[in-house]
């Protein structure tokens, strides 16, 4: 049956007589629209036309809306082509495609492409500009929810609160551990191999304690507290807000930022401090301990020297830094949370910006810190 | 027999959802199941689809068992179905027209130009216009998502539909409609239909026949007549009770 041709044609007088037959369903589709395509160039030779359904014994809507699109378009050739023996039980499909067929309206016309990729440019510096208004408004909403929490501290979720320092605190602890060991040891590996060549092995004391303290300890932190948490803060609040669970909450009259928002961010601000000294000791640790392997620097040696480098200044101006990091980690994760729309690809979107954001605004604001602190001789 | 399910037993954990269930459907037919909320309906459909892991029991769906069957056996078979979910399950990043034409272009080879215009003949089908295929899910209102939901399990003209709660947030106007459009598939394309429904209109109208399911057994089966005489105590409560008593005064004056 299948080797059945699905459309064949003969011409009597100027009569055009099709004969379709087999199965005109989905799975020929591609070929049947070639053959009806075919016959409706030819048609404009004969002045009428029939078709002869007799012997198709499978017909769905794909079938049926070429048999319609065959119609409609040798009507269009003023041409009446008439249907035959089509079996009584496809008429009411054919019916169906009849009434809903079409083209429906057309695409809108494709813009000139220098001009689209201008408009793009155009508004993409127009979006960035508008980047900092979703931040701004998070910091005063926060702030508002702050104030209240403060005047009415039963308001406060504190429940949520200790269960999101558990998450972002005391459950990331191995892995920074982990990282800043490292971060520690490769510093002073590097710290010897260089200073080696001309003497200046005690320094790399100085370096590590400083470089530890100062900075790296925190950015690193930061840095993956924003890939850790402030990830997972986006996605929850996004999937939350494409659910509309969010505007649940407001309806209940609950302010989604002193429920969501407060409590996430405070528990940021508690733990990121608490992570960066964690952090701090386990990189000085690592640099102790490659200083003793490597470098051939009894710990002794070291933890001297290092009570001459360092002061409990460098120590502070790293530990400052740390709750105003979380701040910014925390704002820009809830606040992209909230931008997330109903698609599945905009809470990826969203959730990437956040990261994104947030790592470049804790460099800029380590700089912005770093200026300050240095006019002020910390 | 197109779909056998025989025995089948589902649960989470301690909590024994279907419990030695049987039923079939015959080719051709609606199917009209129902059952109290929470009963475990949408778990047999998303069971017999192969989405719930069974305990015990066997599924057969066009002559095929699922369990032997190999994995290009299922993709055939998985060609041949479509589903409705209950909850839509759109995809997010898609516009109507785009979720309508997804299985198409990934199992039959189309040009543009047909995927296009049968896509906008499914929507209308199902009462939309081509306006409402540029629309994304989060766009749609709940009884549009159904409607474009219900397109999409149309799509490759399947053999069986499975249809999860298909009226439910629909007015009753378009409820009558989707009844329609349901049968006249049904009759031109040999459609059958596994129908999960609460509305009794539709189990009057549309469907062939009845099952009902009460805990996690099939209590009964059969014609709406069949249903108003059994003694199951809440199969009675369901067609018996007040907001079903106006349809079998209805029926009683039709026979
Ligand atoms: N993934 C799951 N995990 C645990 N329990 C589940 C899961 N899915 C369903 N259940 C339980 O199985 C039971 C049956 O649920 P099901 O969704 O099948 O109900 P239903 O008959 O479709 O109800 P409704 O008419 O409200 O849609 C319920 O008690 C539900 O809590
Ligand atoms: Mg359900």
């Amino acid at each position: 049956m299948s080797s059945e041709p699905l459309l064949s044609r003969a011409f009597a007088d100027d009569r055009l007589e099709l004969a379709a037959a087999g199965s005109w369903t989905a799975v020929h589709a591609n070929e049947l629209e070639a053959l009806v395509d075919g016959i409706a160039r030819d048609a404009a030779r004969s002045r009428s036309a029939a078709i002869d359904m007799r012997r198709v014994h499978e017909f769905d809507t794909f079938g049926a809306w070429l048999l319609e699109r065959l119609v409609r378009e040798s009507k269009a050739l003023g041409q009446d082509m008439q249907i035959v023996g089509l079996p009584a039980r496809f008429q009411g499909l054919l019916d169906e495609v009849h009434r809903t067929g079409g083209e429906g309206p057309p695409p809108p016309a494709a813009p000139n492409p220098l001009l689209r990729a201008l408009e793009a440019l155009g508004r993409g510096v127009a979006e960035t500009g508008r980047e900092l208004v979703p931040f701004i408004n998070m910091l005063g909403a926060l702030c508002i929810a702050l104030i209240r929490v403060i005047v009415h501290p039963r308001a406060f979720r504190l429940t949520s609160a200790v269960h999101h320092v558990d998450r972002v605190g005391w459950q990331a602890v191995p892995i920074i551990l982990l990282i800043t060991f490292l971060i520690g040891c490769i510093i002073a590996q590097q710290g010897f191999f260089h200073f080696r060549k001309f003497g200046a092995d005690v320094y790399v004391v100085d370096m590590v304690g400083i470089l530890v303290l100062r900075e790296l300890g925190v950015l690193i932190v930061a840095i993956m507290v924003a890939g850790r948490s402030g990830s997972s803060y986006t996605a929850e609040l996004g999937s939350m807000k494409m659910r509309e669970e969010i505007d649940a909450l407001r309806t209940m009259g609950f302010d989604p930022v002193e429920v969501l928002v407060l409590p996430r961010v405070v528990a940021l601000v508690i733990a990121l401090p608490l992570l960066t000294f964690l952090g701090s000791m386990a990189a000085l640790y690592g640099g102790g301990l490659v200083a003793w392997l490597y470098g051939g620097m009894s710990p002794e040696i070291f933890i001297d020297r290092l009570k001459e480098a360092i002061s409990v200044t460098h120590f502070r101006v790293g530990m400052i830094k740390a709750p105003f990091m979380a701040l910014v980690i925390g704002i820009i994760a809830c606040s992209e949370g909230f931008r997330v729309l109903g698609s599945a690809e905009s809470l990826g979107v969203q959730t990437t910006t956040s990261v994104v954001k947030s790592i470049f605004l804790v460099i800029v604001l380590d700089g912005v810190f770093a200026i300050f602190f240095a006019s002020i001789d910390m | 027999m197109v779909i056998r399910v025989r025995d089948l037993v589902v649960g989470f954990g301690d909590h024994i959802v279907l419990d030695h269930l049987s039923v079939d459907v015959r080719r051709g037919e609606i199917l009209g199941f129902v059952g109290g909320s929470g009963g475990g309906k949408s778990v047999l459909l998303r069971t017999i689809i192969g989405l719930l892991p069974k305990r015990h029991g066997s599924i057969e769906v066009l002559g095929t068992n699922m369990d032997r069957a190999s994995d290009e056996e299922r993709r055939a078979i998985e060609r041949r179905w479509g589903i409705l979910f209950q909850q839509g399950a759109l995809f997010s990043s898609l516009t109507a027209l785009q979720n309508v034409q997804f299985p198409m272009r990934e199992y039959l080879k189309l040009s543009e130009r047909l995927l296009k215009e049968v896509a906008i003949a499914k929507l209308r089908m199902v009462g939309l216009t081509p306006n409402d295929g540029d629309k994304y899910p989060s766009e749609l209102s709940g009884g549009m998502t159904k409607r474009v939901a219900l397109a999409r399990a149309l799509a490759l003209d399947p053999e069986i539909v499975f249809l999860d709660e298909p009226t439910s947030g629909l007015d009753p106007i378009a409820a009558g409609d989707f009844d329609a459009l349901i049968r006249t598939l049904q009759q031109t394309l040999g459609l059958t239909v596994f129908m999960v429904t609460h509305d009794l209109e539709s189990l009057q109208t549309v469907c062939d026949r009845i099952a009902a399911l009460a805990d996690g057994k099939v209590v009964a089966a059969g014609s709406l007549a069949t249903m108003l005489a059994s003694e199951h105590e809440w199969v009675k409560a369901y067609f018996r009770g007040k907001r079903a008593s106006r349809l079998a005064s209805r029926l009683a004056h039709s026979d």
